[in-house]
């Protein structure tokens, strides 16, 4: 058998925190009491919930064993595609930590934020530098909380020209936030199919947009890992039509140093700081969604804005009659901004463009060396990511889901499967920059061995995961009767 | 997923586009999805259906059907107003699944217009259009 | 390039492979028109020590805790957070995972979220809580945008003793709906004055904020008598102080059917105001229309317990336009830390600390008074609390700056009939030496 780069060990089971503690157990260094107990009104007093009470030593085991059960970025390669989990520095963590950043208050006065006012400032800059769309917001949260503030941006846009507009234009491969954000403006998704080649067809476009359409989001490269050839074209339909291009950046680690936005014809664009820009994915955030957008635009973004006044000190400016308002009750994820300003910092414009590079080069890469094996719906050069089918290994009744539940215990990550949705049983793999020849090379083997058991001992396959700390799991019994809180 | 020569189509029903069932019983109409609908969507895990007293055209989405993955629309074949909803599946979903066509009725309808059932397809047709669809 | 691993040689190999000469060959497919000519405008890249230097100066320049003595609250709270804490939330298998899409390489994060939703629950007093929101603002307008699903109604009211950036947010999410948001105001008590609510049965939804901005506890009981007279109305409960629930009654108990706040004081530093944590929580009937993931407890096909994400239907990748909510990426991580927090303060632990809270402020409040400063609410407050300061104070306030004491927040620019009022806070963090000189400079 091909030697994996998974192999077997022994974990540990770990009960849910009720299930260990032991009431009078102390965890936690409690403060001295340096002041008398003051009288409380009974009405309002109550008892407290009843968590568990646990030991420090208990809560570390806890915790230290129920980190072993995952796989992280830093346990190995992690391909999910259009997610971009590239490695992510740890000199972004000691940043990020600085007591001056960790114990500052949001509100404190103005001269007392003077660092942190200033990075957010200078991130502001970067990214305009990146996308060369100069006006930038790093409020929204996530890339979702981003698209939101694009939109309420086309909302506000169309609105101040006094002719508000019902429709937004979404392509088939947009990922499920694009419709999603519109939706929450009062928007109506209009679909557009992409051509046989995968891509935005300016006849369609042409056909569809009207002035009763706000504009189109795209995503680019899209999600199919294939550039928009038509971009410009498409760009100029919707703006003559008076409506705006908005630009889902998911994959901005692509075009980074080799694409201008702005020149591509968008207006609005969002970047995901935790895909591109390195910070960590947390099991599911927190990330960030700064927003570019034109000159024109500008007037739109969310209070408050930093600016750097003449005597080169920064300050918050709230007068901004025209923005949309507030998405986030401060500044947003200032902790994330810090690690994707450190990331920059550390990078600088030359190794951006070769991440961008070396990204779109190891995507290619697999691609050409598994095309043999697994069905490849467009076989054309690709961007950072490529997408695959299990068209190959139907035959044999094997499905995508069995291909990435057996590459588990070869020890990679699985790809995203079953996305976008114009491709049945979509394999999206992104590799990113971060992820070396040799281990390309080995989730290349990897990948085809895992074909090879297909056919010759599907069992393998159907019945994977046996490795892992818990199989394959009853997500309709988990969904028929819903167990949410213990 | 099933071949369609495996799957079950009672000959006394009548068959819509979108797979749903119709079932004539005095003046109302009993409603609920063909086995191909709940084989295609896989195990089901919620149904939504209207409250008793809604009305809709023909073509009127009066619910949807959950499986962990997915989710669909249902259409009425025929215009009408609901005068009952199978309560027992929020309990039990998985009745569409394993008898769609008795315990996995969704919903009664007392129809505007009944002709609109004869409309319907019978069984050889909904066969023939499954039969299409596949190819 | 210390994150780039690959070598020249390899390149070359590589490229060979792919049948393109040069990186810039790879990309072809991008018309002229777009592609960049002049490099991107960034400051050359620094090493790993000079960062180190340049990001010390940043931080060094900020009014920060314990260095300054920061009294300040709005929505962003200084707390102990112990050290086991924040090193478990440091182990990589966390921090660098993803959401947790394929449940048997993930239940370290599974576990630790149903963890966490199972806590806030307790905490709350509700059914249910998600995986979590961004932050207490986006939470409260989705908790809103969620009451006007579940009753169709059109209309909602928010009290104006809401943190202001919290209705800010409302609204803003509000604008392009259609639905409209009204605002009630409050009484002299610091309280909301709920016999302005309107006619309830055009109300999705009313929300109000407990503790409120001003550290006021509202009062609860009278509002969800008042809120469900009407058979649909949903009470929704805001909060930016989940500590005041180690102490005081929890929204669940006195009728509330959407809680949301902000998590931020358990295991979170303030971080300048992000990343934050939207706790968010309701009743089981209302599951289906909740915004934000799920992670619930099932079996795998050897019947071990195990946990996944479920009722996904609800979301954006699933729903796309109908979904609940556009949320993807949330504060996993921040919800991570919050358990591990109430999972170290424990239970005994948390009632404890939360009267010792209380108690500090009370006693603030105490010698506040007795140097003959007024505080215009009379309601019972936790943690944070408004005090009236003399014409002039503004220059006080400045020269106390330079002292290092940050005294409070200034109310007029939220409340222009609260002028000269400051929002003062304080926690277990600060001593009653730190107390009494506070006092001290504020009445000199």
């Amino acid at each position: 058998m091909t030697p994996s780069v998974g192999t077997k060990g022994l974990i540990f089971n770990e009960p849910l925190l009720w299930e260990k503690g032991v009431s009078g157990r102390r965890g936690f260094s409690m403060p001295t009491r340096d002041v008398e107990e003051a009288p409380l009104d009974e009405s309002i007093r109550g008892d407290g919930p009843q968590f568990p009470d646990l030991s420090e030593v208990d809560v570390v085991r806890h915790y230290t064993h129920l980190s072993q059960w995952n796989f992280g970025v830093d346990s190995g390669m992690y391909p999910l595609g259009s997610c971009t989990m590239k490695y992510n520095p740890k000199t972004n963590e000691r940043q990020a930590s600085l007591p001056g950043f960790t114990g500052a208050h949001p509100l404190l006065p103005d001269s007392l934020s003077q660092g942190a006012l200033q990075l957010l400032h200078e991130l502001e800059r970067y990214l305009a530098a990146v996308t060369g769309l100069p006006a930038v917001t790093v409020q929204p949260a996530a890339g979702s909380h981003g698209e939101l503030t694009g939109m309420l941006v086309f909302y506000a846009y169309h609105k101040s020209l006094g002719k508000p507009r019902s429709k937004v234009l979404i392509p088939d491969t947009a990922h499920g936030t694009n419709p999603a954000s519109a939706a929450l403006c009062g928007f109506k998704s209009v679909p557009v199919k992409s051509n046989e080649k995968g891509v935005l067809d300016p006849t369609t476009i042409s056909e569809l947009m009207d002035e009763d359409t706000a504009g189109i989001m795209v995503t680019n490269p899209n999600t199919l890992g294939l550039f928009e050839e038509n971009i410009m074209e498409v760009a100029e339909i919707v703006h003559k039509k008076g409506g705006l291009v908005y630009a889902d950046g998911a994959n901005m680690n692509a075009v980074m140093g080799m694409v201008n936005m702005a020149d591509s014809g968008v207006d609005v664009l969002h970047l995901n700081l935790h895909k591109t820009f390195s910070t960590p994915h947390g099991g599911g955030g927190p990330g960030a969604g700064p927003v570019c957008v034109t000159t024109a635009l500008e007037k739109f973004l969310p209070v408050p804005r930093v600016v750097k006044k003449g005597d080169e000190t920064f300050a918050l400016s709230w007068d901004h009659p025209d923005s949309i308002g507030k998405l986030h009750a401060f500044h947003g994820n200032f902790g994330i901004l810090v690690r994707a300003y450190s990331y920059i910092r550390s990078m600088g414009a030359d190794n951006l463009k070769k991440a961008s590079q070396l990204a779109v080069l190891n995507a290619n890469y697999i691609k050409e060396n598994l095309k043999a094996t697994y069905h490849l719906p467009y076989d054309r050069p690709c961007m950072h990511e490529c997408v695959f089918s299990d068209k190959n290994q139907s035959p044999y009744k094997i499905t995508t889901l069995d291909i990435a539940k057996r590459l588990m215990e070869y020890g990679f990550h699985p790809p995203t499967i079953y996305f976008p949705l114009v491709v049945s049983g979509a394999i999206m793999i992104e590799p990113t920059e971060t992820e070396c020849k040799n281990d390309l090379d080995a989730f290349i083997k990897a990948m085809k061995a895992i074909d090879q058991e297909a056919r010759d001992n599907p069992e393998l396959l159907t019945e994977a995961p046996r490795m892992t700390k818990v199989r394959r799991l009853d997500e309709t019994l988990a969904a028929r009767k819903p167990k949410l809180a213990g | 997923m099933k071949e369609i020569s495996e799957l079950t189509f009672p000959d006394d029903l009548r068959y819509a586009e979108d797979h749903e069932w119709a079932k004539q019983d005095g003046d109302t109409i009993k409603i609920g999805i063909s086995d191909y609908a709940q084989d295609q969507l896989g195990d089901i895990v919620f149904v939504e259906l209207p409250a008793v007293g809604d009305t809709f055209d023909k073509g009127g989405e009066f619910g949807t059907v959950e499986s962990v993955k997915a989710v669909s629309e249902l259409y009425l074949p025929m215009g009408g107003e609901i005068v009952g909803i199978n309560e027992a599946l929020e309990d039990t979903p998985e009745f569409v699944n394993n008898a769609p066509y008795t315990d996995g009725w969704m919903i009664e309808l007392k129809p505007g217009n009944p002709d609109e059932y004869n409309a319907l397809m019978d069984r050889p047709a909904y066969l023939d259009m499954l039969k299409g669809q596949e190819s | 390039m210390r994150y780039l691993p690959h070598t020249d040689e390899e390149i070359t190999e590589m490229l060979q492979a792919v049948g393109v000469t040069s990186l810039d060959g790879l990309y072809e497919s991008c018309p002229q028109g777009c592609c960049t000519i002049t490099d991107m405008d960034l400051p050359e890249p620094l090493t790993e020590w000079e960062l180190n230097n340049h990001m010390g100066e940043l931080a060094a320049s900020m009014g920060a805790s314990p260095e300054y003595k920061v009294f300040l609250g709005a929505g962003s709270y200084d707390h102990f957070i112990p050290s086991a804490a924040q090193y478990l939330l440091s182990r990589s298998e966390f921090v660098t995972a993803y959401t947790p899409y394929q449940p048997e390489i993930s239940q370290g994060t599974l576990q630790a979220i149903y963890e966490y939703q199972t806590l806030v629950t307790w905490l709350t007093g509700m059914d249910v809580a998600n995986a979590s929101m961004y932050d207490g603002a986006s939470g409260l307008a989705e908790a809103l945008l969620m009451s006007i699903r579940v009753t169709r109604r059109k209309k909602v009211a928010i009290s104006t003793a809401i943190h202001p950036h919290y209705r800010q947010a409302v609204k803003t999410y509000f604008n392009p709906t259609g639905y409209e948001v009204v605002e009630i105001p409050y009484l002299d008590n610091g309280r909301t004055d709920i016999s302005r609510i309107g006619n309830l049965d055009e109300l999705a939804g009313v929300a109000v904020q407990s503790p409120n901005f001003f550290g006021c506890v509202e009062d609860l009981e009278a509002i969800n008598g008042k809120v469900h007279s009407d058979p649909k109305s949903l009470m929704v409960v805001a909060f930016s102080e989940p500590m005041a629930y180690g102490l005081l009654k929890n929204p669940g108990s006195l009728g509330a059917d959407i809680v949301c706040g902000e998590g931020q004081s358990f295991g979170i530093p303030r971080s300048f105001g992000g990343p934050g944590l939207g706790m968010f929580a309701a009743k089981r009937k209302y599951v289906r229309n909740m915004p934000g993931r799920l992670i619930g407890q099932t079996l795998d096909k050897d019947g071990q317990r195990g946990f996944v994400l479920t009722l996904a239907t609800r979301e954006q990748h699933i729903r796309r336009e109908k979904a609940t909510s556009n949320i993807c990426s949330n504060q996993g991580l921040c919800a991570t830390a919050a358990a591990m927090y109430m999972a170290t303060i424990g239970g005994t632990g948390l009632r404890e600390l939360a009267r010792l809270n209380y108690d500090k402020s009370e006693y603030l409040k105490g010698k506040l008074t007795k140097a003959g400063f007024s505080l215009p609410f009379n309601s019972p407050t936790f943690n944070e609390f408004v005090v009236q300061f003399p014409d002039g104070f503004e220059n006080t306030y400045q020269k106390l700056l330079e002292k290092k004491i940050v005294a409070g927040l200034a109310l007029e620019g939220y409340y222009p009939e609260l002028k000269g009022c400051y929002l003062l806070c304080t926690t277990e963090t600060s001593t009653r030496e730190d107390l009494d000189i506070l006092v001290k400079e504020v009445t000199s």
